[in-house]
């Protein structure tokens, strides 16, 4: 194996452009390692992309933010104003592993590694976040939901590797919010994660909202259908049960040792409309804030 | 494999070592420095005996690469006591009897004083949080809990006193 710490994107894109054998990025390493150490991959070069200094910044980009692929999630809890404009996607990051795999792991590795379970992902989903993806051709945007195909598989072509994410810029009044459940409170994988992005209107209406589950299918899902439930309406009890059950009936889960099929369709629709009644918490927080 | 010439800082003292491209920072520190203080658990960042900081950030040691620490600054439990002198929270680690096979100890107090320099008051919880990597098979955890409570209080009142 050969370790590569280049310092600009364009050098590594030619890393992996030139490697004929397996190569792998950098970023955080705390799934990399361990893959590694387990005999899972062997691989024949890695780059190290913590030496691009772009990579590691958060610069702000036409009233949202730019996340580069090498920001740890301890690094993202220490930013106020992404904390501020995306709170949900800072809290389902910070979920990721223990003290010491937040001072490493990234977004954007979450997001590559392209677990069902990964915790930033729906966050990121309902976010409508687009990872910046670099290669030997010219850099595409890629929505997040475009991202994964499936367990362990992501759209990325030989040679590409995601830059950065992107995450926009927020209307009046909206807030974002991911939960999970997992049977302890610390250290653990999902067994169902959800991720809810809303907008209010000035009479309290929603009018925009996004809902994404995971770890109930192969990949993380984007349940539209759920969330057009909640568009127009003052998230009143009624709704609230309709979009929960919406959400149940679009969970496609599987029996295994963390949870059964039915248990995590239930589970489901009740983190959903948890996670929907946070985001609007915040969204009339931010407006009250404005007004100061 | 060729080796790698990694030039770092370790607990203040500029080091230089040979690795293989694939050799974790922990292997390097307990293989080629004998820095034996840093524990190996379970070599999958789940139990945080390898607890050390790169450049201030607490980080698993056997979650990094030997080859990262180029130019990086390591701290481990090697450079935790000043001499003869124990820092505070190991002088309450002991006075709270807060280990008993210690093979968890040296991550447990490299991460409760990443703590304190980040958050010098924490709360019991908060506490609980952020050890919530390290894994103790021994204590049950509260004397080690109390420990750090009691530790952020002296230290707390120490920089009181300073103040007056």
């Amino acid at each position: 194996m050969r370790y590569e710490a280049p310092t600009s994107v364009s050098e590594a894109a030619k890393l992996l452009a030139k490697e004929k054998g397996l190569a792998r990025i950098l970023a955080g390493g705390t799934d990399l390692i361990v893959q590694m150490k387990s005999g899972m991959i062997e691989p024949d070069l890695v780059v190290d992309i913590k030496r691009i200094d772009a990579l590691k910044r958060i610069k702000k980009e036409k009233g949202g933010f730019r996340v580069g692929a090498a920001v740890s999630g301890a690094e993202m809890e220490e930013h106020e104003e992404l904390c501020a404009l995306w709170p949900g996607v800072v809290e389902a990051t910070n979920l990721i592993g223990s003290t010491q795999v937040q001072g490493r792991a990234t977004m954007a590795g979450n997001l590559c590694n392209a677990s069902p379970a990964a915790d930033c992902v729906p966050a990121l989903v309902a976010a409508d976040a687009v990872a910046r993806v670099v290669g030997p051709k010219k850099g595409r945007d890629v929505p997040v939901i475009k991202m994964t195909t499936g367990p362990g598989k992501t759209t990325l072509k030989r040679g590409e590797f995601v830059e950065s994410i992107f995450l926009p810029s927020r209307k009046k009044r909206s807030g974002d919010a991911y939960l999970r459940f997992i049977p302890r409170t610390e250290m653990d994988i999902a067994v169902v994660g959800a991720g809810v992005s809303l907008t209010l209107d000035k009479n309290g209406k929603c009018s925009d909202a996004r809902l994404s589950l995971g770890a109930v299918a192969a990949k993380v899902l984007l349940v539209e259908r759920a969330a057009k439930i909640l568009i127009g309406s003052n998230l009143d009890e009624e709704t609230l049960e309709k979009f929960a059950a919406a959400a149940s009936a679009a969970a496609k889960p599987i029996d295994d040792k963390r949870g059964t099929v039915d248990f995590r369709k239930k589970v489901s629709g009740v983190l959903a409309r948890r996670a929907a009644i946070i985001a609007a918490e915040r969204a009339m927080t931010t407006e009250k804030k404005g007004k100061k | 494999m060729s080796q790698i010439h990694v030039s770092t800082t370790i607990n203040g003292d500029p080091v230089e070592y040979l690795c293989e491209p694939d050799d974790t920072l922990l292997d390097v520190l307990r293989d080629r420095l004998s820095l034996t203080g840093t524990k190996e658990g379970c070599g999958s960042g789940d139990c945080g005996a390898c607890s050390v900081t790169i450049d201030g950030r607490l980080v698993c040691a056997c979650l990094a690469l030997g080859a990262e620490a180029d130019g990086r600054k390591i701290d481990t439990i090697e450079g935790m006591a000043e001499g003869e002198k124990l820092h505070p929270l190991q002088e309450k680690f002991l006075e709270h009897a807060a280990l008993q096979c210690g093979v968890c100890t040296p991550g447990f107090l490299v991460a409760a004083k990443s703590l304190l320099e980040k958050n010098p008051s924490p709360t019991e919880t908060e506490i609980r949080y952020w050890l919530a990597g390290n894994l103790c098979r021994c204590t049950g955890y509260d004397k080690i809990i109390r420990a750090v409570m009691d530790t952020a209080k002296e230290m707390k009142g120490k920089r009181k006193g300073k103040k007056s």
